[in-house]
């Protein structure tokens, strides 16, 4: 007998349902962009370093290189093209914005993931725990400074 | 890190009179809608129809003969499209144009090896399959068969006669040598009460990083022979020079198109190889092709910055601290192929004596080939190191001779008052007040507490250190000083292209020929546009990114060497004037007055003095376009207007190396305090001060984020970033785990200080910036020293110091104190 080398998952991804059969190594970051075609979910290293990848599994912030697609079967996966809705984005995206937390944008979405997860669980947290929660999501260009200040602002609604 | 980390607050602001309209204004940027909701298009995010997969298979020697390369069981994998190999490349292009003289002009530099492997990493051959996956899985099945050769790691050994050549056709590894000397260094040395001698100063390897890799999807078309490159390359003009002649095309053949950019920092220009593969590739299988670097490639074989040490530095100093020059050899390892270099050679001589009122200056400077990675431009190129040496000769000789280093510097700064300044090879700082800068730098970092902190510090045993670091961004380059490298070069100025037209709706278009990477251009060319033509930024559609078919560019078109704001703007300054001045003849054409009656405001133009007479932009597009029956036959207006900003350039002189190199000169100092841990070598950056002066800031926040930026980079070159290979050449840090960059808990409290002196060389007085952070790495430098003279006044002679090697100096001081000599002459 051959040896298993795909399965079918169901994935429900920013609300919508999605049933796809899948190679058994394809990671999930590649199903993501690859085949849901939601690019916005960057990739930036080799060994899940980086957190450009972030997405949200279940309530749980994760690095979507480090799972496989597979075991995304039956979960909820929230990523950056769902947080905006009806055209108006969210308070971590307008706060980015406003505060200048991006220059380059790639390490964008997987810090605002990240950023989410931290304030869906903790609304009002210190600048310590910001810090603490961006410590696995690297960006180049701006040196930290201004996504803090994002991440407060918007959990003090001044975003 | 502690909880008590204060937010980033600009203390100090000493603003220039701000203009009117949007010129100094922090208006929202145009570009975050699209990146905050993911919606950014990057090199991996486009696909076509039939489209392959690119994977390198690359040598895992540093040093080795290719005896033989066998694709055939790659190609027996389904779905593999095809493969590329040296031998193909060999026969199907000509090696790259080298930039240096002979021999090292010799070197044979190909988009793949041809015969042997230059360094770890190198590409040998190519696979393309329909999955990254399935090329992953074939670029394995390659077979390559390898002689070792022995490996050439240490550049201070390149020259010596059993070391490995490593490119056989110039017979040596020195790319490029010259003796650089202005002012009379002998007189200057007779003349000194102090000489300082310094051994060695070793400057790391590192790069920035991008957090985006490199990539390129290249289609073929082949009725036309014409290449669609898209890719993430920030220089265009160079990738093309080099690419078009080795392609045997012409240079339009080659159409370059970038969206947006993930990251550059000057590690995105020598991406030409690459790109060259996927053009043969795209050929030859008839199909378009997709490369994205991995990270393990991006740290293994993606330009690195310029290693570079010191040695025999000689400094003449003054009974009152007054330095007078100094002498010393440098060597830079350039790694496996010069590529962009040996520009490097010559670029630090744009910031000759540093921030200082140096004029005996002389460098006896050679470049050499390595097994490592090639190295290219990196966020403050090549003046970077050279700065990090000025600032360890300040540091040193004001430790040696008992000097404190705030009063030395403000002794050798140039004064404002000597603005603009020739420096001893020609080039003039335009404008800047270095100790006003230093005096906020350390009001901002807490200097007049200094000794208490260090008391408290030491009561809880930790050594407390305070650094200075002062550097300059040199920013426009005259291309002309490639020719002080290689007379027979012919490159001199600079340039650059932007188009905007008013179109039939009345949108304003603008193109540009810069290649952005996050740094803004489309708001602030809106910014420069919406002040001349009277409507607002909202008003204004910049296209994203770049295309050679926007016919917006020149040979020098790209994002690099801090220029924007000079050269970027000036063209899209002089694009809008003259659409300007088209559409007021138009409406005055049509409503029957002199131009000069027609002004632009509120999005219309209308009659000065009869506001009712007025014509939205939206009727002069239409006129023009769709409804110009009756017009003047002699009215010559397309209202689509192209403009090439060209700055005031000579070539240099190239007998005494001679001459203006750069248009303007931002400059930064920094300050901060360290506190280390004398048993672990462990420390931490307690508090931190930046303070900039980037001329008249367009957009107040854009230059924020450059300094927050380069900041951020410095500190992790400084305490951990390096390219370290072993004695084989292997690269030991090859992704993010062993090559550590700085994370959100890692980054110190920051205090950011702004001055505004206007540069009299540019529209608004604007300076090109954003590589001004290698005043971190000088000022983390001089922490540390400083921290250390209570235990054992230790010379910090490395740019990166890792705890482990701040552990070394702390146990073995002398080793560091046998580095430096005072020999006394009075």
């Amino acid at each position: 007998m051959d040896p298993v080398t795909g399965k079918t998952i169901a994935v429900n991804v920013n609300g919508d349902q999605y049933e796809r059969e899948v190679e058994a190594r394809q990671l999930l970051v590649h199903f993501l962009r690859d085949d849901l075609e939601l690019t916005g979910t960057h990739i930036g290293c080799d060994t899940g370093n980086c957190g450009a990848c972030t997405v949200i599994y279940d309530g749980t912030a994760i690095k979507s290189c480090m799972l496989l697609a597979i075991q995304a079967d039956g979960a909820r996966i929230d990523t950056v093209e769902g947080l905006a809705s009806d055209g108006e984005l969210h308070p971590l995206q307008r706060a980015f914005s406003e505060t200048h937390a991006l220059q380059c944008g790639y390490c964008t979405p997987g810090m605002l993931m990240s950023a989410k997860h931290l304030l869906d669980n903790n609304p009002e947290p210190t600048q310590h725990e910001v810090r603490r929660a961006l410590q696995g999501n690297i960006c180049r260009c701006t040196g930290y400074w201004n996504i803090v200040e994002a991440v407060l602002a918007a959990s003090k609604g001044e975003a | 890190m502690t909880e008590t980390v204060t937010p980033t607050e600009a203390l100090v602001v000493e603003e220039t009179e701000t203009r009117p309209g949007f010129i100094g204004q922090s208006v929202p940027r145009k570009e975050d809608r699209r990146l905050v909701q993911g919606e950014g298009i990057f090199i991996d995010d486009m696909k076509r129809h039939g489209m392959g997969f690119v994977h390198f298979v690359r040598s895992p020697y540093a040093h080795a003969r290719i005896v033989s390369v066998d694709v055939s069981k790659a190609l027996e994998l389904d779905g593999v499209y095809g493969t590329l190999t040296g031998d193909e490349v060999a026969i199907q292009t000509d090696p790259y144009f080298e930039l240096t003289v002979p021999p090292g002009n010799e070197i044979k530099d190909y988009c793949l090896a041809v015969g042997k492997a230059h360094y770890m990493g190198e590409p040998v051959a190519a696979v393309v399959a329909a999955t990254r996956d399935l090329a992953r899985d074939a670029a394995e099945l390659v077979e390559v068969e390898y002689e070792p050769l022995p490996v050439l790691v240490d550049p201070e050994r390149a020259q010596d006669a059993d070391a490995p050549v490593i490119h056989e056709d110039p017979g040596s590894n020195v790319v490029w040598s010259g003796l650089f000397s202005w002012g009379e260094i002998e007189s200057a040395m007779a003349e000194a009460d102090h000489v300082v001698r310094i051994q060695r100063l070793h400057f790391d390897r590192f790069s920035s990083t991008p957090l985006e890799c490199s990539g390129g999807l290249v289609e073929f078309d082949r009725p036309t022979g014409q290449w669609h490159i898209y890719s993430n390359n920030q220089f265009p003009g160079f990738a093309a020079i080099m690419m078009a002649p080795a392609l045997r095309t012409g240079i339009d053949k080659l159409r370059f198109i970038s969206h947006d950019i993930g990251g550059a920092f000057g590690n995105k220009i020598c991406t030409h190889p690459q790109l060259t593969a996927c053009c043969l590739l795209a050929r030859k299988l008839k199909r378009p092709v997709q490369w994205t670097e991995w990270r393990t490639e991006q740290h293994m074989t993606n330009t690195h910055g310029n290693e570079r040490v010191f040695l025999d530095v000689e400094v003449p100093v003054k009974a009152d601290g007054t330095m007078l020059g100094f002498r010393c050899r440098a060597i830079d390892d350039c790694g496996a192929y010069p590529r962009y270099e040996p520009l490097g050679c010559i670029i630090w001589s744009q910031v000759t004596p540093g921030m200082y009122r140096w004029r005996h200056i002389e460098i006896d400077f050679t470049q050499i080939c390595t097994n490592k990675s090639p190295v290219g431009p990196n966020r403050g190129y090549s003046r970077m190191q050279h700065l990090w040496f000025t600032e360890r000769v300040i540091d040193i000789v004001a430790h040696e001779l008992d000097l404190d280093p705030v009063e030395v510097r403000k002794r050798n700064y140039i004064r404002s008052d000597e603005m603009p300044y020739e420096t001893p090879n020609g080039c003039v700082y335009d404008s800047g007040d270095y100790s006003k800068m230093l005096d906020m730098a350390l009001e901002l970092i807490g200097y007049g507490v200094l000794e208490e902190r260090r008391a408290e510090a030491a009561e809880r045993g930790k050594l407390l250190g305070l650094g200075i670091g002062s550097t300059l961004d040199s920013g426009t380059n005259n291309f002309g000083q490639s020719q002080l490298l290689n007379p027979e070069l012919q490159f001199s100025g600079n340039n650059e292209v932007a188009t905007i037209k008013l179109d039939l709706l009345g949108e304003v278009v603008i193109t540009l020929g810069t290649v952005p990477q996050g740094q803004g251009h489309e708001t602030v060319a809106s910014q420069v546009a919406a002040e001349i033509l009277g409507c607002t930024p909202d008003d204004i559609h910049v296209r994203v990114g770049h295309d050679t078919y926007w016919n917006s560019h020149s040979g020098f078109s790209g994002t690099y060497a801090s220029q924007f704001a000079v050269t970027g703007l000036g063209a899209v300054k002089g694009a809008a004037e003259k659409l300007a001045e088209e559409m007021r003849r138009l409406a005055a054409a049509v409503l029957g007055c002199p131009a000069d009656d027609i002004e632009l405001a509120g999005g219309m133009a209308r009659m000065r003095d009869n506001r009712e007479a007025a014509l939205p932009f939206m009727a002069l597009g239409a006129i023009i376009n769709v409804n110009n029956a009756g017009l003047p036959e002699d009215l010559d207006v397309t209202l689509n207007a192209r403009y090439v900003y060209r700055p005031p350039f000579q070539v240099p002189d190239k007998e005494r190396k001679f001459g203006n190199l750069t248009l303007t000169y931002a400059s930064q100092i920094h300050a901060c305090l360290v506190e280390v841990d004398p048993e672990t070598g462990a420390y931490e950056i307690v508090n931190y001060a930046a303070v900039d002066d980037c001329g008249k800031r367009i957009h107040p926040q854009i230059v924020e984020g450059q300094v927050h930026g380069a900041t951020a980079q410095a500190i992790g070159a400084a305490t951990h970033e390096t390219f370290a290979y072993d004695e084989d050449g292997n690269l030991l840090t090859p992704n993010f785990y062993d090559y550590h960059v700085p994370h959100a808990l890692d980054m110190p409290p920051l205090h950011a200080g702004y001055l505004e002196s206007p540069s009299p060389f540019t529209a608004y007085g604007a300076k090109g910036m954003g590589e001004g952070g290698g005043a971190g790495i000088h000022a983390v430098c001089a922490a540390l020293q400083d921290a250390m003279r209570a235990a054992g006044n230790q010379i910090v002679h490395d740019s990166c110091n890792p705890p482990w090697r701040v552990w070394e100096m702390l146990q073995d001081p002398e080793s560091t104190r046998r580095l430096v000599s005072v020999e006394e002459r009075r």
